[in-house]
């Protein structure tokens, strides 16, 4: 056993690079020497029962596996010891079974039951580890335990173990892909997963089972877009990647009509303005007017994608950034790609690999899109320690980025290059000199005369590559330049590159006419060179030859029989094949010769100037940042970025029931970009334009639910059809709705799709949710306006903000719509619980069913007292008149608005707004009615009957209900008069969001135990002076939220309840005062929001 | 660590949380007692909501330090003139604090910074909304930030190098003189200047006297590197002689690109300064410190 250490030092020896070959293997240079007894020592040292001594055979058994040395023969002797204790020694086994449980299959399976036991462990990270190994082991028979252990880990409690089985599914369906249709279903049920462990490796194993099962994607689209930043960087790459591919797929593309809007913007933008402005009539002519262009809209999850992964381009990770870089390349619209170019060159900054994979990109995308890298420019610049393959790419690239402005520059920096150590890169800047040249006409003559001075330059490939472009350039304008052409011709004496030498004699063949004088002499000069020169120049020479004599036969005819003669005896077969065919063709033979007629045809042909283009045009068909585009090769495992779709799929298959929404919903807010969505009211023109200068994805703002509705896809339209009919007819609905959407996205040049989708709908009903607040920044401003104005006014939301953010998500979800019974507000909501797709019913768990159906026991209660209570209590007013529409806004019409604290008595949910109007114009307003309510989701309308008439000077009062929901999001509605319409919205203080409840004091206290914790907001607040006797904080109180006094014993002591009007939700407020004027308010309420709100509110009520 | 080719944890912490990395002392330690390297425990930090921090960590000085590195690319023209410039920075920290803390940096000027990359601890939005870095650091050594200065602003090049490097046609004897000096050093000293240039191949050898430092030049590689050290802008650093080429040969057509390496320390070329570092989370105090620096990166003037 003492040996033990000295076997550790030999090993840690051998392990030294150095080391001679026959010490490797320790078993050979170790004491048991003879090899019938290899290994015995390990055996040995593993069959004992210290940890320490197994530990060290295992050691040395992977390190024969790491240097390729077999050592499968221990087998037995190793698998034994799965069942160790030690969990280092265990690991060491588990790393010999993934190696050779593929030879000895029948032994492996004895290792089995082991990780089966390692399955069930209480500890996930044994238990991931036991997966983990399972499915490296590549035994086709256990194959039925490996998919029965993913299943199981699949659903496990952690994370971690999810991850587990998602890796373990690649490994099993390489082993047996006759399981992919179960794979497929553990993919399904993992891409549901929620956590971002899970995310990463859940996608990769998508991509290698099953990337064309595009479908699978559809309902975690979202998800995997709002957890894409929290993922861990690998998984990132892998999510982005097919992410793009996916939305190759699904989404249209968004440069489609850029050409056709870019012919008349003005018109596209003119035309959507005059559809809103006129009436139903006009619009109809207006979108039948325009029929082909097809307005486009970006896809509200195309620009979710394009959001969520712009942050990811300050990732650190090269290789996350040159993902989203691709993403935004393929995805984005033109106008935004160019984000990434400055990312993009923060990556040159980085090792000559990645600046190589980087450059290679860089160099695709600015054929494509120049401008995005030409304030780069300068960051392109070569220096001369760069490698040689960096050089070129970054040549490539300014070659790409040159243009009229930047050229003398560029040309400048060309010049330093040029005269580099690097002859390749000489070469290659020369190359890129004449791409200049050709691309931009104005420098022609500058670079031409740069390279005609390179000529002269003392190195050969220099001089040679410069006349192969000079060739080049000149064939584009050759009359201009016949000083150069002599100058080439003088050159033949002295280069020797045989590619420059061809290339000049092609040249003064080509265009011998220009050098009537030189071109027979040249020729002499190569016939006397002949038998010397290299194939390609032979092969010039004859071409030449055969130029002359058609052109000069009296001076050339003996020179090129001459040159035809030698040819004709050349060892070369394709010279003499080429002399063969050119003497038939140019001397007249007795026979015929009609080819012979045509040889001045055929060798004098006009030739078109090459085009000198980049080896990366094209490149973008595949995907930017894979292995094909680098290698410019077609990669095994490569997935075709598919072409845009003509016609968008279905976008309503990405919808997720209402319980995912809110997932998601709390993540936007954690991204925080959806609360800084504009407020768009439906509005005058004059308003509309300002609104045009808002950001593109505000698009689907503001449509009213019965717009959205009625244009959606075919399930919903037959529900939604009654809804159209009765506004004006479905078809002037749609194209109204797209008249609005172009108009938004006029500016940028883009238009819409006609078709919206019911979850369009939803979210922008999550938007207007959100937005809502913004509303009454103008009318009454409560509390919580301040914070949503703060986090409107900031284009991006803090930690701190999303908090709140995530509240009135999970709020809503509590609360559906159930205002069904509402008869005449029926149509609205029958259109709500549809933008709400059929699910949001759903989620109304047991309990709160119970609650809803207690408080409409409990609501006859309510109704009878509260016209008692209030009465004795509250004052009748909560709140003061607050403005509506102001006199001169309404022209003449001045509308004014109270909560009048009465139940309304259509329905017990509403609240009853008093509307007083009064004419100040001097003439009658007629037909005074709402229209077209743009209600958030569960809000609704109980209108106020039509006032026929208001004369001038006259002023009248009206009852309206609405239903908020338990929420102090604005109803915004249309008042219609017979000539206008007014945008308005009505935004609740929180305190009229309920109706006083009587209790006794004992009910009181056994209700607010049941509401503790969570549901209990307290503050300490100082009671000024003059709120300190009971009448004054009782009426603040009450003035300020409509609930009714508990009696109660002690006299410093207030309370105070009521219920939200649609839940019926208890609120509960106390107010402990003290001697000193320190109080302390507590609110117990089911309804942390509306508590939250409500202390805020009565706090300020009390302290003011 | 990978599986089955994807990478499975790459989190520096858990790898070492995994395999601690060797130490003089637990080297030591390990040969007398026999143990390993191999850590003991599960990696739990692979569970964590902040992987990049493992838990329970105790210090008993708690400090966070913080270097500001700002490092020039530029290429200066043959007369001197800059023809592109700009300044890469990063943010090094070291940071040795018990518990979670959750730390906010401010920049007094963080407009500057152009183009930044975080560590993925940073909160992005907290950044975009109020341009203050706030962050769960991990434990030790990490880049917390790498930022990018761009070439529009104007910067400041602190060196200047004025050379006379000659080639002639006839003769096989060349001059090579270049001098260093500062420009715009905000009143700091360059330190550790090296200069090094690849000679064109045609320089069989060279015989040069510096003013200060050392220098070598090996023929084979023919790489020329001058140990400069401290510039004194008394008495400016310079390099003479002369250079022996290939007899018969003709001379280079280019003159040969020098590098250039220096440090200032306590500056930030850009100008970039850290206002204020803030301790959320725990409640001791920590040992803060900031030191800035400025380098040379990819330094060229051509010749």
């Amino acid at each position: 056993m003492s040996a033990a250490p000295a076997y550790s030092e030999d090993k840690g020896g051998s392990a030294g690079p150095g080391e001679p070959e026959y010490g490797h293997d320790p078993a050979s240079g170790g004491i048991f020497s003879s090899d019938y007894k290899r290994h015995d020592d390990l055996k040995e040292m593993l069959d004992t029962n210290k940890d320490s001594l197994k530990l060290e055979a295992m050691k040395r058994i992977v390190a024969m596996i790491a240097r390729g040395k077999n050592a499968s023969d221990l087998f037995p002797a190793v698998v034994k010891n799965v069942a160790c204790k030690n969990i280092e020694v265990k690991k060491l086994v588990y790393v010999y079974l993934v190696r050779y449980a593929e030879e000895q299959q029948d032994l492996a399976l004895l290792s089995i039951s082991t990780f089966q036991r390692g399955l069930k462990d209480p500890n996930q990270l044994i238990r991931a580890s036991a997966l983990r190994v399972l499915s490296s082991i590549r035994v086709p028979i256990i194959v039925p335990i490996m998919m029965l252990a993913i299943k199981e880990a699949a659903s496990d409690m952690s994370p971690y173990v999810r991850k587990t089985a998602a890796h373990a599914i690649p490994k099993l369906y390489s082993l047996d892909s006759d399981q992919k249709d179960q794979l497929i279903e553990v993919i399904e049920k993992l891409l549901a997963d929620k956590t971002t462990l899970v995310a990463g490796s859940v996608v990769m194993a998508f991509e290698e089972v099953c990337p064309e099962r595009i479908d699978l994607i559809h309902k975690n689209y979202r998800k995997l877009c709002n957890l894409l930043i929290d993922v861990e960087e690998w998984g990132q790459v892998v999510i982005i990647s097919m992410l793009t591919r996916y939305a190759r797929t699904q989404f249209l593309s968004p440069t489609q009509n850029e050409s056709l809007l870019e012919e008349n913007p003005e018109k596209a933008f003119y035309g959507s303005e005059e559809d809103e402005a006129k009436g139903p009539g006009s619009e109809a002519a207006a979108s039948s007017a325009l029929p082909a262009r097809k307005p486009y809209v970006m896809d509200p999850d195309h620009r979710l994608l394009l959001r969520n992964t712009k942050p990811l381009l300050q990732s650190r990770s090269a290789a996350v950034v040159m993902a989203v870089a691709q993403l935004y390349f393929h995805l984005a619209p033109k106008a935004e790609v160019g984000v990434i170019a400055k990312a993009l060159v923060r990556l040159l900054r980085s090792h000559s690999e990645v600046q190589y994979v980087v450059l290679q990109n860089v160099a695709t995308m600015s054929i494509k899109r120049r401008g995005m890298f030409e304030p780069y420019l300068k960051s392109f610049y070569i220096r001369s320690t760069d490698p040689t393959q960096i050089k070129i790419l970054k040549l490539e690239v300014l070659t790409n980025l040159a243009n009229e402005t930047n050229i003398p520059t560029v040309l400048r920096e060309f010049q330093t290059y040029i005269r580099s150590m690097d002859k390749d890169f000489v070469a290659a800047t020369i190359q890129a000199i004449g791409r200049c040249a050709t691309n931009i006409g104005r420098v022609r003559d500058t670079c031409l005369n740069g390279l005609v001075q390179l000529l002269s330059n003392r190195d050969e490939l220099v001089v040679a590559e410069s006349v192969v472009v000079i060739k080049k350039l000149l064939q584009m304008q050759p009359a201009q330049h016949g000083e150069i052409i002599k100058h080439l011709a003088k050159l033949t004496d002295n280069i020797q590159v045989p590619m420059a030498r061809a290339s000049i004699l092609w040249l003064i063949g080509e265009y011998c006419e220009h050098v009537p004088r030189i071109a027979p002499d040249v020729l002499r000069k190569m016939a006397k060179s002949f038998t010397a020169e290299e194939d390609i120049v032979k092969l010039q020479v004859i071409n030449l030859a055969a130029k002359l004599y058609l052109t000069n036969s009296k001076q050339t005819k003996l020179l090129t029989q001459y040159v035809l003669s030698l040819a004709k005896y050349d060892q070369n077969y394709d010279i003499r094949d080429r002399a063969r065919f050119t003497r038939q063709l140019i001397v007249p033979s007795e026979q015929g010769g009609a080819l012979s007629r045509h040889a001045k045809k055929l060798f004098l042909a006009p030739k078109p100037a090459p085009v000198l283009e980049s080896s990366f045009k094209d490149r973008d068909h595949f995907q930017l940042g894979s292995l094909s585009h680098l290698l410019n090769a077609k990669a095994t495992g490569y997935q075709e970025l598919p072409d845009w779709p003509e016609e968008a799929p279905d976008p309503s298959v990405r919808n997720v029931e209402e319980e995912d929404l809110s997932l998601i919903e709390t993540h936007v807010g954690l991204l925080g970009e959806y609360t800084k969505v504009p407020e768009w009211t439906k509005c005058s023109n004059r308003e509309k334009r300002k609104e045009k200068e808002k950001p593109f994805y505000s698009d689907s703002e503001g449509e009213s639910g019965p717009t959205e509705s009625a244009d959606s896809d075919p399930e919903s339209e037959s529900e939604s059809d009654s809804k159209s009919s009765s506004e004006s007819g479905s078809g002037e609905s749609s194209s109204e709705s797209d008249n609005k959407d172009q108009d938004e996205d006029g500016e940028k040049g883009r238009s819409s799709e006609s078709e919206h989708s019911e979850e369009e709908g939803k979210k922008r009903k999550m938007k207007k949710r959100k937005k809502v607040p913004e509303g009454q920044e103008g009318g009454s401003s409560s509390d919580e306006g301040s914070d949503s104005s703060s986090s409107s006014s900031e284009s991006e939301m803090t930690s701190e903000t999303e908090e709140e953010q995530v509240e009135p998500a999970s709020w809503r979800k509590k609360t559906p719509p159930s205002s069904k019974s509402a008869p005449a507000a029926k149509e609205i909501s029958l259109l709500d619980l549809e933008d709400f797709t059929p699910p949001s019913v759903q989620p109304v768990s047991p309990p709160m069913a119970v609650s809803t159906s207690l408080a409409a026991d409990l609501e006859g209660l309510t109704l009878t007292d509260s016209p008692l209570v209030p009465s004795l209590l509250s004052p009748v007013l909560g709140v003061g008149r607050q403005e509506l529409l102001h006199r001169v806004a309404g022209e003449g019409l001045a509308v004014d608005y109270t909560f009048s604290r009465q139940p309304f008595s259509g329905d017990p949910h509403m609240v009853s707004v008093h509307i007083h109007f009064s004419n100040s114009s001097d003439t009658p307003i007629k037909g005074l009615h709402v229209g077209a309510p743009k209600l958030p989701a569960g809000i609704s309308i109980q209108e106020f009957p039509e006032i026929e008439s208001l004369a001038p000077g006259e002023s009248a009062t009206a009852v309206m209900g609405i239903n908020f929901c338990d929420s102090t999001q604005a109803a915004n509605f249309q008042l219609c008069t017979q000539t206008r319409q007014f945008y308005v919205s009505i935004q609740p203080p929180v305190g009229e969001l309920m109706a006083p409840v009587f209790m006794s004091e004992n009910e009181f206290k056994k209700e607010q135990g049941k509401l503790m914790g969570m549901n209990e907001i307290t503050e300490k607040l100082t009671l000024p002076d003059t709120c300190r006797s009971d009448h004054v904080v009782v009426q603040k109180v009450t003035a300020t939220a409509n609930l009714g006094r508990v009696p109660c014993g002690t006299s410093d002591e207030y309370r105070f309840a009521g219920r939200t009007l649609t839940s019926g939700s208890l609120v509960l407020l106390t107010l402990d005062a003290q001697p000193a004027g320190a109080a302390q308010l507590t609110v117990n309420s089911e309804k942390m929001v509306i508590g939250t709100m409500l202390v805020k509110d009565v706090v300020q009520a009390l302290t003011q | 660590m990978l599986d089955n080719g994807f990478p499975l944890a790459t989190e520096s912490n858990i790898l070492k949380e995994l395999i601690k990395p060797p130490t003089i002392l637990r080297t030591v330690v390990n040969t007398i007692t026999g143990s390993t390297n191999v850590g003991d425990q599960l990696p739990t930090g692979q569970l964590s909501v902040v992987p990049w921090r493992r838990t329970g960590v105790k210090y008993t000085n708690n400090e966070a330090y913080f270097d500001v590195i700002e490092e020039i690319d530029a290429i200066i023209d043959k007369s001197g003139s800059t023809i592109t410039a700009e300044i890469q920075g990063v943010i090094d920290a070291c940071v040795k604090l018990t518990g979670m803390p959750d730390l906010t940096l401010s920049f007094m000027n963080p407009r500057l910074l152009d183009d930044v990359s975080f560590h993925p601890c940073v909160r992005f939005k907290r950044w975009e909304s109020e341009r203050i870095l706030s962050f769960i650091p991990p434990d030790g050594n990490f880049r917390l930030l790498s930022y990018h200065v761009s070439a529009q602003n104007l910067v400041a090049i602190p060196v200047y190098v004025k050379h006379n490097i000659s080639f002639r046609d006839s003769s096989s004897l060349g001059r090579f003189e270049i001098t260093v000096g500062p420009k715009q050093t905000m009143g700091k000293t360059i330190e550790g200047v090296t200069v090094s240039s690849q000679m064109p191949r045609g320089v069989l050898n060279m015989s040069l006297t510096p003013s200060q430092g050392t220098h070598t030049f090996d023929p084979v590689t023919k790489m020329l590197s001058w140990d400069v050290g401290k510039i004194n802008p008394q008495k400016l650093p310079s390099l003479k002689g002369t250079m022996s080429l290939q007899a018969g040969a003709s001379k280079p057509d280019e003159n040969p690109t020098i590098n250039l390496q220096f440090k200032i320390q306590q500056l930030a070329i850009s100008g970039l300064k850290v206002n204020r570092l803030d301790m959320y989370g725990e409640k001791y105090k920590p040992f803060k410190g900031i030191k800035y620096m400025t380098k040379a990166g990819k330094f060229q003037v051509r010749t």
